[in-house]
């Protein structure tokens, strides 16, 4: 019986975890075009519904009663999986994402987290890394130049900030001692000065400028420079295919923030023990928004770096600052 | 009862993993297609990390697909998307000695596996770590503690090679540089 309660406990969390970042990401295209909107003294999508509440959904029906085209000189095959590449490491990357301590529910402790495996961050790294194939692929497969120059310019700009992402975590493991992503933010409890940002704080910065890029967002949204490249790798899709994309795009803002709280702001800590009778899935949440809301302010305030720029920025600045932080932080740990 | 139903899926999981690794190992060999080719190598390297965390060893599992999936196969996949793939579509070779001399290989393989699996000669050291004790200390713990310890020598060697493939790397495309000019 033991077995068929695991079952039914890990299906209904991915459901529900399943449902809650779908809901995000609908409201997260809403959010974005509603904090653009203001940040450049518009007011953003305010037709549909209150606020333009109902916004998403109806860009979803949109989406779904357009033509559904597939190139004469695409690779059939390839054209149609690579979306579903995107979406589905985007999603995949919250299997191992701590929502909250435990709970006991009808006598049996539950986790809030669906896998709670050994080797955590690896495996966000390796899904992470599989989600390119899916960039990759759609701008070749589509048989157009704009797509693969589009997609060649992504993959290269991820392997290169995929190098400096991963040296900056290496110090708050080293802190940590642990892959476990539970065990890294119960190692941050009792209070807001325990929280990794404050003893990597280089690596926080770090951690989001190689997110930025790692998502090819403003700054880093060379990959799909509209005036030069018509749209990037995404330029072929239509229909629900392009939505897929677009939706993955999303899920994954939310992971890298998600990561971003869980290693380096406590994960589901309150920021004050005297604070802890809130549920930790609502102080997740909050900081959670917080990243997110960082991520879409920067849009509109940054313009778009040239190609050369940022190859330049990722290699000779962020490579070199990625692995000092790394030695000081092994040195400062061997001292003491 | 419930022993048994936990054997029958692994059991389960194991055949489904193994068909798709060997279908995904005959596809990357038959496809005409370099860049299908590539794909279906993906495949088959995801279905041996499957493979290995079906035996526990998740740490080696994950490396598996962060190096071999995600870093070696995506280098292979840019080769081979910038190169004209229908030269070789076109000119129709038929490469009737290296089907004949791989073939043959092939099936000396074949026999070597099926006489190890028969007569069972193939045993291998059992090691102090199982998985129980593998599974207490973590596994990136114990992969780490032998590397470290038993095995530093070769490791560092390794590091060293690395760097001299790199350093190879640059200097022979700075030569061509040089050349050019």
């Amino acid at each position: 019986m033991e077995l068929v309660y695991f079952l039914i406990e890990v299906v209904v969390k991915s459901i529900v975890v399943f449902a809650c970042l779908m809901l995000t990401v609908a409201y997260l295209t809403w959010a974005e075009r509603k904090i653009l909107g203001h940040v450049q003294v518009r007011y953003g999508p305010n037709r549909v519904g209150p606020f333009g509440l109902l916004q998403p959904f109806a860009d979803g029906i949109k989406a779904f009663f357009k033509e559904d085209l597939i190139p004469g000189r695409a690779d059939k095959v390839c054209f149609v999986i690579a979306p579903m590449i995107v979406i589905v490491s985007a999603i995949s990357l919250f299997a191992v994402i701590p929502f909250g301590n435990k709970l006991v529910l009808l006598g049996r402790e539950i986790k809030l987290v669906i896998a709670d495996v050994d080797i955590g961050i690896l495996y966000i790294f390796g899904l992470a890394s599989l989600g390119e194939y899916g960039v990759v692929l759609g701008g070749w497969s589509s048989g157009n130049k704009y797509g693969l120059t589009g997609a060649l310019r992504a993959a290269a700009m991820m392997i290169s900030y995929e190098v400096a992402l991963g040296l900056s975590i290496i110090g708050v493991l080293m802190i940590s001692q642990t892959l476990r992503l539970t065990d890294i933010v119960l190692g941050q409890g009792g209070g807001f000065w325990h929280w990794n940002v404050f003893l990597q704080p280089v690596a926080f910065v770090l951690y989001m400028v190689c997110g930025l890029a790692e998502l090819s967002r403003t700054p880093f949204d060379m990959p799909e420079a509209e005036s030069e490249l018509a749209c990037g790798f995404n330029i072929e899709y239509s229909s629900m295919k392009f939505a897929l994309f677009f939706m993955g795009e999303y899920a994954h803002m939310v992971a890298v923030c998600a990561v971003s709280v869980t290693l380096f702001l406590g994960g589901w800590q309150p920021p004050i023990p005297a604070l802890s009778f809130i549920p930790g899935v609502v102080w997740f949440l909050i900081k959670l928004v917080a990243l997110i809301f960082f991520c879409i302010w920067e849009r509109g305030t940054f313009p778009r770096l040239r190609y050369d720029q940022i190859m330049y920025f990722g290699w000779k600045f962020l490579f070199p600052l990625a692995l000092i932080n790394l030695v000081v932080t092994a040195i400062v740990l061997a001292i003491r | 009862m419930a022993e048994n139903v936990v054997m029958l899926f692994q059991w389960l999981v194991f055949l489904g993993i193994a068909l798709v690794c060997i279908f995904a190992s005959i596809m990357v060999i038959s496809n005409k297609n370099p860049v299908h080719c590539a794909l279906w190598m993906v495949l088959t390297f995801l279905a041996t990390a499957g493979l290995y965390v079906m035996l526990h060893s998740q740490f080696i599992a994950i490396v598996q697909v962060i190096v071999y999936a995600g870093a070696i196969m995506m280098l292979i996949l840019f080769v081979v998307m910038l190169l004209d793939l229908e030269v070789e579509l076109r000119s129709r070779l038929k490469f009737l000695y290296s089907k004949a001399i791989g073939g043959f290989f092939a099936v000396l393989l074949m026999l070597g596996i099926f006489y190890a699996v028969i007569t069972r000669v193939l045993k291998g050291n059992v090691g102090s770590f199982t998985p129980e004790k593998v599974s207490a200390m973590g596994n990136v713990k114990a992969v780490g503690k032998v590397l470290f310890t038993d095995y530093l020598f070769p490791f560092e060697v390794a590091s060293i090679l690395l760097v001299v493939g790199i350093v190879g790397a640059v200097i022979m495309s700075k030569r061509r540089e040089a050349r050019k000019e």
